[in-house]
């Protein structure tokens, strides 16, 4: 997929988890559209995996450890015809499929449930140690918030990657600046993350999560990368694509009323018409 | 008792991992720094690269066995009740127990028997917390023959297993030919018409004691092993409420939440009788040999005697 085609899935993404967002009436936009761009990636690029066969033995894994982002790894899992666009619509709703945070036992194509922060890690660490026990050639992808560092945990899970030198795993920090209380930097500050990230023996790359040449780089740079793990830092903008959202903290885990969600749609139509312009 | 054999439960999992990675290539052993005192470090010396060393970091080590059970492995993530159940706690509950994924904890170093290393190590919490997780089996094996079966029998149940171990070298009590573990199945090892005493693990042996003393005061104690504490063999349970006069429960472990609790969960349920537990009564522990902490605490047989007596 080239460059515009991938912009323009990640502009359709946004609009699937803004539009399932104001109809669950709850849940957490500002990541979910952070991450968008780089979950858009993952699904229509990097990772082989198969709608079709979900379980499939030598299918590359993804972990959102930042689960409560679930309205972009949902939004693309239905894009990619795991299952039905109108599944999006019933998020967060009693007895349906789609929960607040990812639930594997119930939605095909989700390889770990996640959602309580720092966990995530440590799952895709045993996936990619497990392909590497068995000689098998599968890649772990995990994508965690620039929040989610400050849990301990992440570092235990570091530790190990880089000690095993896992260099089928690939660790994705969405650094959007903002967690619930505010500026990351403010609350408990993770900076400098890259510098963390070697200290704990993974190679680092830096980039804009925004930007899908950087990504690919980046990616392609990661799976060029042998004898240990990389590590991603994917500088992003919180809310990004819809402007009220952008760079806000409130818009962490709060739904679009009816007039919010016209002008978000409002924003992603506009974008989607430029694309269509280039 | 003198002659009878004992081994420590921590080392019939030692043992019993071994016998089961030489049936299974995807059995692979976790540990957090604790190898030579869980003793999966036997397991090690015949299967070192199925051996994997996390550290000191129980809560990713119970992520990485998620991970490696996600992809066909069936881990057996190893450290001591108190960091395996208690500090990882969170981890078990939301990366084990919520997607049931197939991973076995092996807890040792659980109660008081952990002896001089005191009351931050002696875990008497863990059945409670692992109680509550849905989709968690829990076995507390009395024996090395018990424990061994037990093992084997977490290997074949899809789905998390709690499995805990002492330190203390137990009398073995199952060295028969008949013996055969089922999981979920409570086992009458005595007879009994006037009393029931329920144990587990551990205490097992010294409910076998006690029963004895009582049968000289002339009480006829029937002797029931607990080993599986979830799922619980409820019609065993009810059994012993309607035949006999009241139900005593032993576990190395607070009376709050473990066996005690299970046991009174199942009476309340399905035909109310009286119950006396005997536990840790909500306190902690304290260093000293393991067998002077089982005497203070009335864990050893004689305690055992003393509290049905005063609580007949």
């Amino acid at each position: 997929m080239n460059k515009l085609e991938l912009q323009k899935k990640a502009n359709q993404l946004r609009k699937h988890i803004v539009t399932s967002l104001h109809a669950a009436k709850c849940g957490h936009p500002g990541g979910s559209l952070s991450a968008a761009d780089i979950i858009t990636y993952l699904y229509f690029e990097e990772m082989n995996v198969d709608p079709k066969n979900p379980k499939k033995e030598d299918r590359d894994r993804f972990v959102l450890s930042k689960g409560h982002v679930a309205p972009a790894l949902y939004s693309a899992l239905a894009m990619k015809g795991y299952f039905p666009e109108e599944e999006l619509l019933k998020l967060r709703k009693t007895g349906q499929m789609l929960q607040g945070h990812p639930d594997m036992k119930g939605t095909p194509g989700v390889d770990m449930s996640a959602g309580s922060l720092g966990q995530g890690i440590s799952v895709a660490v045993g996936m990619a140690l497990s392909a590497k026990l068995s000689n098998e050639n599968y890649r772990v992808y995990t994508l965690l918030g620039d929040g989610e560092i400050q849990e301990g945990q992440v570092w235990e899970a570091s530790m190990f990657a880089g000690h095993r030198k896992l260099d089928n795993l690939v660790v994705i920090v969405d650094n959007n600046n903002l967690q619930i209380d505010g500026s990351v930097a403010d609350v408990c500050s993770p900076y400098p993350i890259a510098d963390k990230f070697k200290a704990f023996n993974f190679h680092v790359i830096e980039i804009d999560g925004h930007d899908f040449d950087a990504i690919e780089a980046a990616f392609n740079e990661a799976r060029a990368t042998k004898g240990m793990p990389t590590a991603i830092i994917a500088k992003t903008i919180k809310g990004k694509g819809v402007s009220f959202m952008e760079n806000q903290a409130s818009w962490h885990g709060a739904a679009p009323n009816d007039e919010q969600y016209a002008v978000a749609m409002e924003d992603l139509e506009k974008e989607a018409a430029a694309l269509c312009q280039k | 008792m003198s002659e009878v054999k004992k081994i420590a439960t921590r080392e019939s999992y030692g043992n019993a991992l071994v016998e089961l990675g030489r049936e299974h290539d995807n059995v692979v052993v976790l540990d957090a720094d604790l190898a030579a005192a869980t003793k999966t470090g036997i397991f090690k010396k015949e299967f070192p690269e199925r051996h994997i060393d996390c550290g000191i970091a129980e809560c990713n080590m119970i992520g990485i066995a998620g991970g490696l059970s996600l992809t066909g492995k069936v881990p057996f993530a190893s450290s001591f009740a108190m960091f395996a159940a208690g500090r990882a706690f969170e981890q078990v509950r939301n990366t084990v127990g919520y997607p049931k994924l197939n991973v076995k904890i092996g807890a040792t170093h659980a109660g008081i028997s952990v002896g001089e290393d005191g009351a931050t190590h002696q875990c008497n919490e863990d059945i409670a917390l692992m109680r509550t997780i849905p989709n968690m089996v829990i076995i507390n094996p009395a024996d090395d023959v018990e424990a061994k079966a037990a093992v084997k029998a977490a290997y074949e149940h899809v789905g998390p297993v709690y499995l805990r171990f002492g330190r203390l070298a137990a009398p073995v009590i199952n060295d028969n030919p008949e013996y055969k573990f089922e999981l979920g199945k409570g086992v009458t090892l005595r007879e009994g018409k006037d009393i029931t005493i329920v144990a587990t693990g551990l205490e097992v042996s010294f409910a076998l004691e006690a029963a004895e003393m009582l049968a000289k005061d002339g009480i006829d104690a029937r002797v029931i092993n607990i080993h599986t504490i979830k799922p619980i063999d409820q019609d065993i349970i009810v059994k012993a409420a309607k035949e006999t006069k009241k139900i005593f429960t032993v576990e190395e472990h607070s009376i709050i939440g473990g066996l005690g609790s299970a046991v009174c969960d199942v009476v309340c349920d399905k035909h109310p009788a009286p119950v006396y537990k005997i536990g840790m009564r909500d306190r902690f522990g304290e260093s000293g040999p393991a067998v002077e902490l089982l005497h203070k605490y009335e864990l050893d047989a004689e305690g055992i005697y003393k509290q049905v007596k005063e609580n007949m």
